[in-house]
């Protein structure tokens, strides 16, 4: 169509390396199930085809994964159940041991990190929020909050004081006497996300944090979780198979398909050029209209003149669709210094709202 | 067995022809070998001069083990010795507080003494535990069933049974515990654990009590040996099961938190395991005081004690009080504990600041122990209940059993000779005269075709001990016995548990009456028995039959009812009628559940079986309480390991069926 010729390739190319710096990186990560899975590894010097996986009886859970995750960024992992994303984020904290690959975290290799030196990382730099809150069943809300600080030796009242602060940030005071079965699934999901804050780490990782909840609470809780990252800025891996949600809440989004990450790039690139079939599905029943932006849909600039009014290239088109649409003109798109970069017509905005694959 | 044959050529289908093949010819031989017995003796009846002396090796090596073996540092009888002295303060202490009081020597003539626990005290503590654990209608059950052992006069011998119980389960609870841990921690730990309990778990008790009684010799210490012996495999596997059972997340989160391997345990995986956990503390409670009565026979006084001299004696009126008394304090002890394990999760509530507020079961138990030990100085009364205040049904038994015995005498004589002469003797009389070749053959055969060349090796090799170690005629007598109850068990069970299923009230009510059935004690059964038909082999079935009968209603009933909704739905609309749903739907589907109750019957049968060598008998269960009686540890050892054979066999053969049946229907 039209409306895609005009996107250079470059402009949309696979944005491996986040903008600012990583805070933790894959590379080549592997991950057999299997008897000795190493040495098959091995055998096939490190790039076994999905073939050889199979006849060999092993699962191929992650497949040579490589990317990096800046700091402050959210990173979405999303797939089909199975694709390998729990297994994935579990071998960045090595709670899964990978078969091969390193983890780059804050400069050196997690996976030669001693049982000593990660248990100090785990304590004091990663928190992790799971799918079915994993609460303590005997601890109430304050001492499920004031667990992980209570392993590593925290004295009792400075410990609780912090736990009482981040049950407050999660929107759970007063209730800090409950224990885990009294309270609501979106509420003990909270618990479990004040939990993984409460050491203050780094790197915060979640594992399908919100799929068990009911779609309103859902949505509620994405909205919690922007707000809190808007105050703390951490970097986030996020798993989901919600692509909705990706889209929501990612900067950039990795797509998984058995065990491999076959793209990673902004929402709105994935939407314009997947990469497969399969990704193509994964974002046909998105409404376009929230995820491209002008800038991604515009068409250069011809004539200056019958220009009407001006769009900001880094809006949505859902946000100025009203706007182009009655216009008596094309629309002009500008840059943040106010520049005009290229202009939007109503044609290509109708295109995009009713919907006819911007792609195909 | 014969269900077993039967159902396996229904099960073989379109193949069941090389399988018809093969039991015909195995059959055609069995015939064969018995109509040239006087050519070939020795496939008949195993040859006496065959036997390999295993039992004499064992009873060596004890010897050996006792009076010559040296672990460096010190002896094995020195490590005897020095358990049985560890374990003789807590059980003494225990004993003085409950029942004996203590006596302190302060010089040569003087003595202070001071009183046991007050029975009133201990009736409250009952009511304040029942209400702690759930609320007041079990307050009211433990404190009635604690009254009732004062009142009838049952108190010193229930305090010397309990003192027993409270220092042999923490012991076996922890023991159990750390085994447990261990294997789940190491694979190979557990592989070398899981069959050891199995094979612990089909062991009868009175094998454990001889070579106890060989290496702690006879008293309360030895008894309480054998009691946590006993009573600790069930808690190894809750424990194994349990930390298997924690979700994984939650295992994962106590990693991410920087858990060590020791927080790990004791802070995520343990307290999260609890609910399991508890259902082994109860296991443990329950099994040990069935085998506390038990190790009576070795000197552990108390109720199993005054059970068996009554019986001894033909005392019957104070042997059903002291079996009422071991049922009640079962009863009210697996209550306790069920209801403690059963407890929810705990709830918030405001914290108040006194600490009586805080703990206000434990401030008044304490309180009421203190006042009512302390007053007992002073007052006789609370020390133990004045004997014109007790009540005793004693003679009111012995009047019902002469009742019983002048008015009905004929007729139940007539009822047991006739099934004596028509039906145990003669099936007595054919397994005797089976040649062991062709059965062990059989066996071989039964697992072949159920399971492959392992299972068929393994039951052959098993059958194979038994008679090469000399107890195959005992052991013949021991299938009969058993499986002659089994059979009746079933006959009566199975109807009972598909009345059940069938209608919610017969089910809510029989549920009761078999979850009470089966915290007796095994020993409580041997009483009424006893009473009305003396001893002998049909005493013994009646006995195994009211034993084992609880697994195959229970069986029946649950695999009844978990046949899928939506067939019965189907099949009603086809237009079955009741009758048809059940015969052709239900049962069908329930069948690979109902034979696993069947198994379960086995194994229960198989237990009561050697208890019932106390009324009589002559088989393997015989065999080990002679050796019991005789300290003879090999021959006990030998005979009790080849009932667990016959177990085993005859939990794999079935196992195998069921679990095939189960695939076939979809069911696994
Ligand atoms: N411990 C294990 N042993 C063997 N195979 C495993 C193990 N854990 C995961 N797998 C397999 O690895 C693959 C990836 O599993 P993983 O749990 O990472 O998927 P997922 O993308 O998180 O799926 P879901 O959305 O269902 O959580 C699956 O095929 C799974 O069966
Ligand atoms: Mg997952």
């Amino acid at each position: 169509m039209a409306t895609t010729e005009s996107i250079s390739s470059a402009d949309l190319s696979e944005q491996l390396t986040p903008e600012n710096g990583s805070k933790i990186s894959c590379r080549g990560v592997w991950k057999l199930f299997g008897d000795d899975a190493e040495g098959f590894l091995a055998d096939y010097s490190g790039a076994p085809s999905t073939e050889a996986i199979q006849r060999a009886g092993l699962i191929g859970a992650v497949r040579d994964a490589s990317f990096d995750v800046g700091d402050g960024e959210i990173f979405v992992i999303m797939g089909l159940s199975g694709s390998g994303k729990s297994t994935l984020v579990r071998c960045m904290s090595r709670l899964i041991e990978p078969t091969a690959g390193e983890v780059i975290f804050d400069n050196r290799n997690l996976l030669e990190a001693s049982e000593r030196e990660l248990t100090e990382i785990r304590r004091h730099k990663m928190g992790m929020v799971f799918q079915h809150f994993a609460l303590l069943p005997h601890l109430s809300v304050l001492g499920n909050v004031a667990f992980p600080l209570q392993v590593q030796g925290v004295e009792r009242s400075k410990r609780e004081a912090r736990a009482l602060e981040v049950i407050e940030l999660v929107g759970l005071k007063g209730r800090e006497r409950y224990y885990p079965r009294e309270l609501s699934g979106g509420q003990q999901q909270r618990v479990g996300i004040a939990r993984s804050l409460a050491v203050e780490p780094d790197i915060w990782l979640l594992d399908e944090p919100f799929s068990a909840l009911d779609p309103l609470i859902r949505r509620e809780m994405q909205d919690e979780f922007l707000r809190l990252q808007n105050m703390l800025h951490k970097t986030i891996v996020f798993i989901t198979h919600d692509f909705d949600e990706a889209i929501r809440l990612a900067d950039r989004i990795a797509i998984m398909k058995d065990g491999e990450i076959i793209q990673i790039g902004a929402p709105e690139a994935l939407v314009l050029n997947p990469a497969s079939d399969y990704v193509a599905e994964f974002t046909r029943d998105i409404p376009r209209a929230k995820v491209l932006t002008t800038g991604a849909i515009m068409e250069p600039l011809q004539n200056r003149e019958s220009l009407r009014g001006r769009v900001s290239m880094h809006s949505k088109i859902a946000e100025v669709s009203e706007q182009v649409v009655a216009a008596d003109g094309d629309v002009a798109v500008v840059d943040d210094d106010g520049n005009m970069v290229g202009r939007l017509s109503r044609d290509t905005v109708l295109a995009v709202l009713v919907g006819k694959s911007a792609s195909s | 067995m014969s269900t077993v044959l039967a159902s396996k050529e229904a099960l073989a289908g379109k193949r069941s022809h090389p399988w018809l093949v093969a039991w015909t010819a195995g059959l055609v031989t069995t015939v064969l070998l018995y109509a040239f017995r006087d050519y070939w003796p020795w496939a008949w009846q195993y040859p006496r001069e065959w036997n390999v002396p295993l039992r004499f090796w064992v009873s060596d090596f004890m010897s050996w083990l006792v009076n010559e073996f040296d672990l460096g540092l010190f002896t094995f009888k020195e490590l005897t010795r020095s358990l049985s002295w560890l374990l003789h303060w807590p059980l003494a202490a225990a004993q003085s507080l409950l029942s004996a009081g203590f006596g302190i020597e302060l010089s040569e003539d003087e003595m202070l003494r001071l009183p046991r626990l007050s029975w009133l005290g201990i009736v409250a503590l009952a009511v304040i535990l029942g209400h702690l654990a759930r609320n007041w209608g079990l307050a009211a059950l433990t404190g009635s069933c604690f009254l009732y052992l004062a009142l009838f006069g049952q108190w010193d011998s229930a305090m010397v049974t309990l003192s027993s119980i409270i220092i042999a389960v923490p012991i076996g609870v922890t023991a159990g515990l750390l085994v447990g841990i261990w294997g789940f921690r190491s694979a190979r730990v557990e592989a070398i654990i899981t069959p050891v309990l199995d094979l612990m778990q089909t062991v009868p008790v009175f094998a454990y009590l001889v070579p106890v009684l060989f290496l702690f010799g006879f008293g309360p210490v030895a008894a309480m040996i054998a009691t946590i012996i006993y009573a600790t495999p069930p808690m190894v596997r809750c424990t194994m099961l349990s930390l298997k059972l924690v979700p994984t997340e939650t295992v994962e989160f106590g990693r991410m938190a920087g858990c060590t391997r020791r927080q790990l345990l004791w802070r995520v995986q343990i307290p999260s395991a609890r609910p399991t956990l508890m259902v082994g503390v109860n296991q443990v409670i329950m099994l040990s005081l069935n085998m506390v009565i038990i190790a009576s026979m070795i000197g552990a006084g108390g109720l199993g004690f005054d059970v068996l001299s009554s019986l001894k004696r033909l005392q019957f009126g104070q042997g059903v009080e002291a079996g009422l008394a071991i049922t009640l304090l079962a009863i009210a002890l697996d209550r306790l504990s069920q209801a403690f394990a059963n407890q929810p999760p705990p709830e918030h509530r405001e914290q108040p600041t006194s600490w009586l507020k805080r703990h206000p079961h434990l401030g008044i138990a304490l309180a009421v122990i203190l006042v009512t030990t302390g007053l007992g100085v002073f007052v006789d009364a609370l020390r133990s209940l004045p004997e014109n205040l007790t009540l005793t049904t004693g003679p009111f038994w012995n009047d019902v059993v002469s009742w019983v015995n002048v008015n009905f005498f004929d007729e139940l004589d007539a009822v047991k000779s006739w099934l004596l002469l028509n039906f145990l003797i003669p099936v007595k009389r054919f397994l005797l005269q089976l040649p062991w070749v062709a059965v062990t053959g059989l066996v071989a055969l039964a697992g072949y075709q159920l399971g492959g060349w392992r299972l068929a090796l393994v039951s052959a090799s098993l059958a194979l001990f038994i008679a090469v170690t000399g107890n195959w005629e005992k052991s013949m007598i021991s299938i009969y016995l058993c499986g002659i109850s089994v059979l009746f068990a079933a006959a009566i069970g199975i109807p009972i548990g598909i009345w059940a299923a069938l209608n919610n009230r017969v089910h809510r009510v029989v549920q009761n009456i078999i979850d009470t059935l089966q915290t007796l004690p095994s020993f409580v059964y041997l009483i009424p028995v006893v009473m009305l038909f003396r001893v002998g082999d049909f005493s013994a079935m009646i006995a195994i039959v009211a034993y084992a009968v609880v697994p195959a209603i229970r069986y029946t009933d649950h695999g009844i009812r978990q046949v899928p909704p939506d067939l019965i739905e189907a099949s009603r609309a086809m237009g079955c009628s009741r009758l048809q749903l059940l015969r052709r739907v239900q049962l069908p589907m329930a069948m690979p559940e109902i034979m696993l109750g069947i198994n379960q019957t086995i194994m229960m049968a198989l237990a009561m079986l050697v208890i019932t060598a106390l009324v009589g008998t002559r088989d393997l269960g015989q065999e080990v309480y002679i050796a019991l009686t005789k300290a003879d540890t090999g021959r006990g050892v030998v005979a009790g390991v080849c009932v667990a054979f016959i177990a085993i066999i005859a939990d794999r053969l079935i196992g195998a069926w069921a679990r095939k049946k189960k695939r076939e229907l979809g069911l696994a």
